[in-house]
């Protein structure tokens, strides 16, 4: 009989266990941050051991000065470089600034990845996204010159119609055709960063003067307004990544457009047999994906000197957006915590490389170790021995290669 | 989870033991463990007074113990010889496969057991109750002692089950012990030797055919008095709800499933669609409710033409629709009970302002539903993988009842739920009859649609072959047209 509601079984991989986990259910906030946590751990010793592994003074001391003096250098090493990587990450107001700098294209393209995956679409194509959406964002930015308040609402909303065009693109195809979005969205990158390409060196982006391919600077009542004083690089584009994760939370947990969403990516068929028109979600959802990777363009182009396009802007903050919806579970929430971590590691990264010399693909080798750990939970709980919950979170997007 | 809690039951070679449990009752658990896909924690196991560890299927093979799956594990583009020899492939030269002796074998067992069946064809050409051979074929092979079929008959018609019949006591008389699981009363009665009832994991009887009647049976699988009649008056039919008019439909492989299909069904009266799975029911219901387009012909609810109208423009002309498939078109499994509770009225008021959902709505509307169709729940927020058969149905069945309804459509709406379920559901849906709504049911199981339904279609190779008063015409008669026979289609 229907007794009391009760709390559902803690379940990790529902995506909605973030949402207890943010709203202050206590347990089970550590409950989701427990493997991760983990997985950071481990990561960082792994790396650790990297760093002291190649440390190639040391292996020379080995032989010259023993064995004892090499172990010691190789501990300096691990000490200073890790000691690097926090002090750059959150060890004063310039590298928290850094951080969350690094953090928002990251944390907007990751929004852009867990609103596909909610929907069962493995949306690849942000990088694409993101050079459709910057191209349209630094056009407008750099052909009027208009209050801040009025430019830069304009400079998003031309990024959301380049990118949700670009995204909207593959969601037609599928729905219609049925071509797979992975195939399509890869293909779409391409077409983006060569046109962008082209674009830039047409008469219309060009800088004048310039053979390459480079557009001229944004005007500064284009340029995204730092929020911390002018000495630190954060500037609003972290602010308006806040309230996109808000707005993506309301928008699939909140709105029936996002029950449609969640329907569809759940189950298509009994979202059709329920009246749902598969077609329009899925156009909707890929215009979606698309316009936040357009927002993150805007914000690689405009939120940072030199505010100008130029080859490839867009880097790969659409890939390692991938990475960091899977992180953050599809969740918005998820995707912040993700992307504030890879963020601060990248900030850290680039510090550590500064002062300690280590090279900043370490901090890809700690990321993507990371990711590995996160997506087999069985092997930290094993290290750790920690109780496995009742359901493992094996599945972690749906829809992919179906 | 425990399933199972403290089963015993035994059975002897030559014997045929039927397991009668409702679903979830555990029976299948209890099977997977026999078979060795899963580990009982405790007790164990004996064959020949010997305790048996049984870690993996090829153990339980090698135990002599043989399963008959209920979802057939054939290779349907493979022939008869290739699927019986999967995993157990005579090698000819060079570790080829030796074709002639795996056919040869097929032959010796069906002559044997007498199965008839051709070693060429081609098991997705064959029809289910051929394809069953097939898979009983694969379990004698193996040299089975004891062979466990897992509700044997869901797929079958009544003559085929009549075959089966015959083979399982083929197999006894050989001295194989037969384990039956069904969740089918009259079949338990007919077929076994002893009847082991199951319920909530657990044993709870054993019974011998001849001392007990069905509806002792139904209540010892219960717990309670079940009502096995459908309970209803005389229909009282007034003017056509849905009218189709030379409707033809394609399905999935551009084939017509539906072929020039004209009927009506009247306010006041249920009308049962009879037939083997596979003869365009599937595609008829579809292309009623809009989610199929159809090629010919037209659908008329009330007075609107919906023959291309959307699923949502159908829904919202009063018409309720539980779908062939809960789990794959009508439910959201990992969505909550409360999601599902509004999966195809979540758009409109009360349940939205505009875009903006309002799950507190939702949620309270969910939970007096629950209460009221009587769901089995932990709660509202558990997804709806964590319910049972018969009360995710019970779900689709609340929310598509809880409206005013013109028009009721219910394909396969009892399949695999237990007798508890089944029993509300066919009362809920006699009510939504009493009630001034049209109701079309189709179902495989011939039982339930004679018991339901005021009158009786038969669909056959996409037609309307027959149509039957349920209250007079025979099994016998109703059997013979579902199987195309011409002298039955009057």
């Amino acid at each position: 009989m229907t007794s009391e509601v009760k709390p559902p079984e803690e379940d990790p991989s529902d995506p909605r266990d973030w949402t207890t986990a943010i709203t202050g259910v206590g347990s089970s906030l550590w409950k989701a941050l427990l493997i991760p946590s983990l997985a950071l751990l481990t990561a960082l010793i792994i790396g650790a051991v990297i760093i002291a592994v190649t440390d190639v003074d040391a292996w020379r001391a080995w032989s010259a000065d023993g064995a004892g003096e090499a172990l010691s250098m190789m501990r300096t090493s691990v000490v200073d470089s890790y000691k690097a990587l926090f002090n750059g990450s959150i060890g004063s107001v310039n590298s928290i600034s850094e951080s969350l700098f690094s953090a928002t294209p990251l944390i907007i393209g990751g929004l852009a990845v867990a609103v596909g995956f909610q929907a069962g679409l493995f949306n690849i194509g942000v990088n694409g996204q993101m050079h459709m959406g910057g191209l349209v964002a630094i056009y407008i930015g750099f052909t009027w010159s208009l209050p801040t308040v009025i430019h830069i609402p304009l400079i998003l909303i031309g990024a959301i119609i380049g990118g949700a065009i670009w995204g909207g693109i593959p969601g037609l195809l599928r729905a219609k055709t049925g071509a797979h979005e992975v195939i399509t969205t890869i293909m779409l990158n391409f077409i983006a960063l060569f046109f962008v390409d082209y674009m830039l060196t047409t008469s219309f982006f060009q800088e004048p003067g310039r053979l390459d391919p480079i557009s001229k600077a944004a005007n500064t009542t284009a340029q995204f307004p730092k929020i911390l004083g002018s000495e630190y690089r954060l500037n609003i584009g972290f602010l308006i990544a806040l309230v996109l994760v808000a707005f993506v939370y309301w928008l699939l947990f909140r709105s029936s457009v996002g029950f449609e969403f969640r329907a569809v990516g759940a189950n298509p068929d009994a979202a059709r047999f329920a009246g749902m028109s598969v077609v329009v979600a899925l156009v909707a959802v890929m215009a979606v994906s698309g316009a936040l990777g357009g927002i993150a363009g805007a914000n690689q182009i405009l939120g940072l000197s030199p505010y100008r396009a130029t080859t490839n802007f867009a880097a790969t903050i659409g890939f390692d957006a991938i990475a960091l919806a899977l992180l953050g579970r599809s969740h918005p929430f998820g995707v912040l915590w993700a992307g504030v971590l890879f963020g601060a590691l990248r900030a850290g990264g680039r510090a550590m490389q500064g002062e300690a010399g280590i090279p900043i693909d370490l901090v890809l080798v700690v990321q993507a170790l990371i990711i590995v750990f996160i997506a087999a939970p069985g092997l930290v709980r094993a290290i750790y021995r920690v109780k496995a919950p009742e359901a493992v979170p094996t599945q972690l997007t749906k829809g992919w290669g179906s | 989870m425990l399933a199972n809690d403290d089963v015993n039951f035994e059975i002897a070679s030559g014997e045929i033991v039927a397991l009668l449990g409702e679903n979830g009752a555990g029976k299948t658990t209890l099977m997977n463990v026999l078979y060795g896909l899963y580990s009982a924690d405790e007790g164990e196991i004996l064959l020949d007074g010997e305790p048996l560890v049984l870690t993996e299927p090829s153990d339980a093979i090698e135990a002599g113990i043989g399963m008959v799956h209920q979802h057939f594990m054939l290779v349907p583009v493979f022939s008869v010889a290739e699927n019986v020899i999967l995993g157990v492939e005579p090698a000819g030269k060079a570790g080829w496969i030796d074709q002639k002796a795996a056919k040869e074998k097929v032959r010796e067992i069906s002559s044997r057991y007498r199965l008839e069946i051709d070693p060429d064809a081609i098991v997705e050409d064959l029809p289910v109750g051929i394809q069953q051979r097939v898979e009983i074929i694969k379990v004698l092979l193996r040299e089975a002692r004891f062979v466990v079929f897992d509700e044997p008959t869901a797929v079958l018609t009544p003559q085929e089950v009549e075959g089966f019949i015959e083979i399982a006591n083929g197999l006894k008389a050989d001295g194989k012990g037969i384990i039956f699981i069904s969740h089918k009363l009259k079949e338990a009665l007919e077929i076994a030797d002893r009847i082991v009832v199951m319920r909530d994991g657990k044993t709870v009887g054993e019974v011998s055919p001849a001392d007990v009647t069905e509806e002792g049976l139904a209540e010892l699988m219960v717990g309670r008095p079940v009502d096995l009649v459908v309970d209803k008056s005389a229909s009282d039919p007034t003017e056509p709800v849905l009218v189709l008019d030379h409707l033809t439909v394609l399905d999935d492989r551009s084939q017509e499933a539906v072929r020039d299909v004209s009927f009506q069904v009247r306010a006041g009266e249920i009308v049962g669609i009879a037939g083997v799975q596979g003869n365009g029911q599937t595609e008829l219901i579809e292309s009623i409710t809009g989610v199929r387009p159809s090629i010919a012909g037209t659908v008329t609810i009330g007075e609107t033409d919906v023959t291309t109208s959307s699923p949502r423009d159908i829904h919202r002309m009063e018409v309720a629709h539980i779908p062939e498939d809960r789990q794959r078109s009508g439910l959201v499994l990992d969505f909550a009970v409360y999601e599902n509770m509004v999966l195809d009225s979540y758009y409109d008021e009360p349940f939205s302002h505009g875009i903006r959902m309002d799950w507190g709505a939702v949620r309270e509307s969910a939970a007096k539903l629950v209460e009221e169709y009587d769901v089995k729940t932990p709660g509202i927020d558990v997804p709806l993988s964590g319910l049972s058969g018969g009360n995710q149905q019970k779900v689709i069945v609340a929310r598509e009842f809880n409206r005013d309804v013109k028009l009721a459509i219910a394909s396969q709406p009892t399949r695999g739920i237990d007798v508890g379920s089944i029993e509300y559901i066919h009362s809920r849906i006699v009510e939504e009859r009493d009630e001034g709504a049209a109701v079309l049911i189709v179902s495989s199981e011939l039982d339930e649609v004679v018991a339901l339904s005021d009158r009786l279609l038969v669909m056959y190779r996409g037609e309307i072959v027959a149509e039957f008063d349920p209250k007079t015409a025979t099994t016998n008669e109703i059997g013979l047209a579902m199987l195309g026979s011409a002298e039955a289609a009057k």
